[in-house]
């Protein structure tokens, strides 16, 4: 390894050759200001435009101002990071980016949470010279079902850019035109609704400003709340818990279960449930059809496809209606947790509780922005009504919870609801990549077998490398598996499931870098893996605490078999509890 | 889903795929591609990027920052006349800019948009190389020199 001496701010510092000034004064404990930069260190990723040139310094011998993020150290070099050139330069840089920035901070949805506003404190920036001569670009204000855009906010950081083609391999959003008029935008400048977006919400969780936004539904279930004919039910999903402390200052990998059902119960739900329940069932229908598949395949039955893939991640699923349509047949039909949630609430449950399904409003709490778009799917409606009517991200459930001026820490901790509250470990780690794949694995092995697992732990399912393969053995039978987290990797898979190529059994995909509990609805983490790392630890945890691990030991999924579904992909339950998968799929035509 | 309807002919697409086939639909030619396609089709219609996408696997929202990046290229049908004025130097010092405010009030348009009826489409361009006849202005391969303003409404007479 090559080394090079360098001197920032006075301190000498040596660093391998290549690296950024900006990463060698993080070296010497400088923190330059960045506002465009973005570290995914995970992932191994860096958004460098040198475009926004907050982080510029002086290097001795310079004539301009160089930007840290993307020059290179050179031996020798002599750096100063806060002379008065740099503040004021700084200083003038962020007036300009502020000059065609809305002055919307009371009323904006990301105050509070921004790092332009972060960024316009540090600087000490009281003012914005000539805005009130400054022409603010104006652009077309864009919503879909789950991902609102607004582009006068934005200050063309292009990190959603990065998300959306480097790391999802999505393609929807790009830098179109110049100067001015530049923006980041689908393809014609449509509205995202008519791209070729997945809603996995990356970037809107890397977005600096409050250009990239979630479709707030809090106000519809406040609505459903306060309307006494309606009887709301509530469920959460796992990696909720493992995340929801942080937007009130709690350590990253803090599970706050019980405080969370117990502010969900003040804040008015008439049963707060737990989506863990519904991973459990999705457990009982994926795992059989998995063994079905298996075993058919084996015995040399051409129709019987594998891989199997899940199908629990919406955006994932939207990933490959769009980009794999050929490939439709080959994900598990069993429908996500969400919606196998939201079909036996209003059908077994309401019939328990003797209301109809039109006087119950089903809520989820999700770490993702993707399950908005779900649960309007079509598909998943009776009659217009939907199974889910909304879903609301993390953030929207901290933030509904501070201004109900519930305070979460001093809540007792309280216990879900039965009979939907009860769930497994197994339940519980489908909120990290490799997760799904574990409880599966879990339950298959033994339904298969008729052995009873010794080790509950499949540690060489777990970790955080974008794709990982294991081979588990059933009692002989040798399953290959593999486990994609990100489209970007997602997509690498599939290319050899088309081409043939695939040597897997079983493929668990999340589309969001760590599965879940990096979902785009979750409290921002900026690329930080180490808060990706402790959620997942939270999560593995909670698995180990509780006292039945194993979706088909769920006392309450057996009952649910025996009373309402007689078993598992029996014909009421692929009524209830399966799906179908579109063609969406640009297609060209041609003209007569 | 694209609300654009991918609608081409059969001998378009055919076209497109050859081009992209002889820059061996290389990501990395996209802007070779593109400047052959707007060579054969004119301008570069959603329709035309789509197919293109479809070729190379460039996201057509990649393909439409290029586009709209460039200023050569145009998602505008020239028209069948097709109008350029010369703002070089000197055309410019002799006047250009009055000749086309004349031809923005005659056709009501604006630079780089084509009439209703696809006869005429206005750019600008930077020198022709035939200062000596400034200002110049060209409409499809006849040029016109020394135009000045009261000139524009005879000229356009010509095409009616």
């Amino acid at each position: 390894m090559e080394t090079i001496k360098l001197t920032i701010d006075n301190k000498e510092v040596e660093v391998e050759k290549g690296t950024t000034i900006l990463n060698a004064a993080k070296k010497l404990g400088i923190d330059i200001p960045t506002l465009c930069y973005l570290h995914l260190d995970d992932l191994n990723i860096e958004n460098k435009p040198g475009g926004c040139r907050i982080c510029v310094a002086e290097i001795q011998g310079r004539r301009n101002l160089a930007p840290t993020c993307s020059t290179k150290c050179e031996d020798g070099m002599v750096v100063k990071t806060h002379t008065t050139r740099v503040l004021n330069a700084r200083r003038t840089v962020m007036e300009f980016i502020l000059s065609d920035h809305p002055k919307e901070c009371l009323v904006c949805a990301k105050s509070g949470n921004c790092e332009l506003q972060d960024m316009a404190h540090r600087l000490g920036i009281r003012e914005i010279p000539g805005a009130e001569y400054a022409a603010v670009s104006t652009y077309k204000f864009d919503t879909s079902p789950s991902i609102k855009r607004n582009l006068d906010k934005c200050i063309m950081c292009r990190r959603c850019e990065m998300m959306c083609n480097e790391v999802q391999t999505v393609g929807a959003l790009s830098a179109v035109n110049r100067g001015f008029m530049a923006a980041v935008a689908p393809a014609f400048e449509q509205n995202l609704e008519h791209s070729t977006c997945t809603y996995c919400g990356q970037c809107v969780a890397v977005c600096p400003t409050g250009a990239l936004t979630e479709v707030d539904n809090t106000p519809d279930v406040l609505r459903a709340l306060a309307d006494p004919s309606k009887t709301v039910v509530v469920q959460t999903a796992p990696a909720v818990r493992a995340a929801l402390g942080e937007a009130f200052g709690l350590e990253p990998g803090t599970l706050v279960t019980g405080k969370m059902v117990a502010a969900l119960k003040a804040l008015g739900f008439d049963y707060v449930f737990d989506t863990d329940f519904a991973a459990d069932l999705t457990i009982m229908e994926e795992g059989t059809e998995l063994l079905d598949r298996i075993t058919r395949h084996l015995k040399g039955d051409k129709t019987a496809r594998l891989p199997i893939l899940t199908s629990c991640c919406p955006g994932w699923v939207n990933f490959f209606e769009e980009y794999f349509p050929d490939l439709k047949d080959v994900p598990s039909t069993a429908k996500s947790p969400q919606q196998m949630f939201g079909a036996i609430a209003k059908t077994y449950f309401a019939d328990k509780i003797k209301i109809d399904r039109k006087d119950m409003v089903v809520v989820s709490i999700m770490p993702c922005l993707a399950k908005k778009y779900e649960c309007q799917r079509e598909e998943f409606s009776v009659d217009g009504n939907r199974d889910v009517d909304f879903s609301l991200s993390t953030r929207e459930l901290a933030a509904f919870i501070k201004q109900a001026n519930i305070d979460l820490h001093s809540l007792e901790d309280m216990d879900f609801d039965a009979p939907l509250g009860e769930s497994t470990g197994a339940g519980v780690i489908f909120g990290t990549t490799g997760g799904v794949i574990e409880a599966a694995c879990r339950t298959a092995y033994e339904i298969y077998t008729g052995k009873k697992l010794d080790r509950l732990d499949f540690t060489e399912l777990r970790g955080f490398e974008g794709v990982r393969a294991a081979t588990i053995d059933f009692d002989g039978l040798k399953l290959n598996i593999g486990i994609a987290h990100g489209l970007g990797n997602a997509r690498k898979l599939l290319n050899d499931v088309r081409s043939g190529n695939s040597q897997f059994h079983a493929i668990e995909v999340m589309a969001c870098p760590g599965g879940c509990i990096g979902g785009g609805g979750q409290p921002l983490h900026l690329g930080n893996s180490e808060i990706l790392k402790a959620r997942a630890a939270a999560i593995y945890n909670e698995d180990r605490k509780k006292p039945l691990r194993k979706s088909h030991e769920n006392p309450f999924i057996i009952k649910l078999y025996e009373e309402f579904l007689e078993k598992p992909n029996s014909e009421k339950a692929h009524h209830l509890l399966h799906t179908r998968y579109f063609d969406k799929k640009k297609k060209i035509i041609v003209k007569q | 889903m694209s609300s654009i309807k991918i609608e081409l002919r059969q001998e378009d697409i055919t076209k497109i795929r050859e081009i992209c086939d002889s820059f061996n639909k290389d990501p990395q030619e996209l802007i070779n591609i593109l400047h052959s396609c707007q060579e054969h089709f004119g301008y570069l219609p959603a329709e035309v990027q789509e197919v293109i996408s479809a070729e190379t696997g460039v996201p057509v929202a990649k393909i439409y920052g290029v586009v709209t990046f460039y200023s050569f290229f145009t998602m505008t049908p020239k028209g069948k006349h097709p109008i350029s004025i010369c703002m070089g130097t000197a055309c410019y010092v002799r006047g250009a800019e009055k000749v086309l405010d004349e031809f923005k009030k005659e056709l009501g348009l604006q630079v780089g948009q084509t009439t209703k009826d696809g006869k005429f489409s206005l750019s600008s361009l930077r020198c022709v190389g035939a200062c000596g006849l400034a200002p110049v202005v060209l409409i499809g391969d006849k040029t016109y020199g020394r135009v000045a303003p009261d000139d524009v409404k005879n000229i356009l007479k010509e095409y009616e």
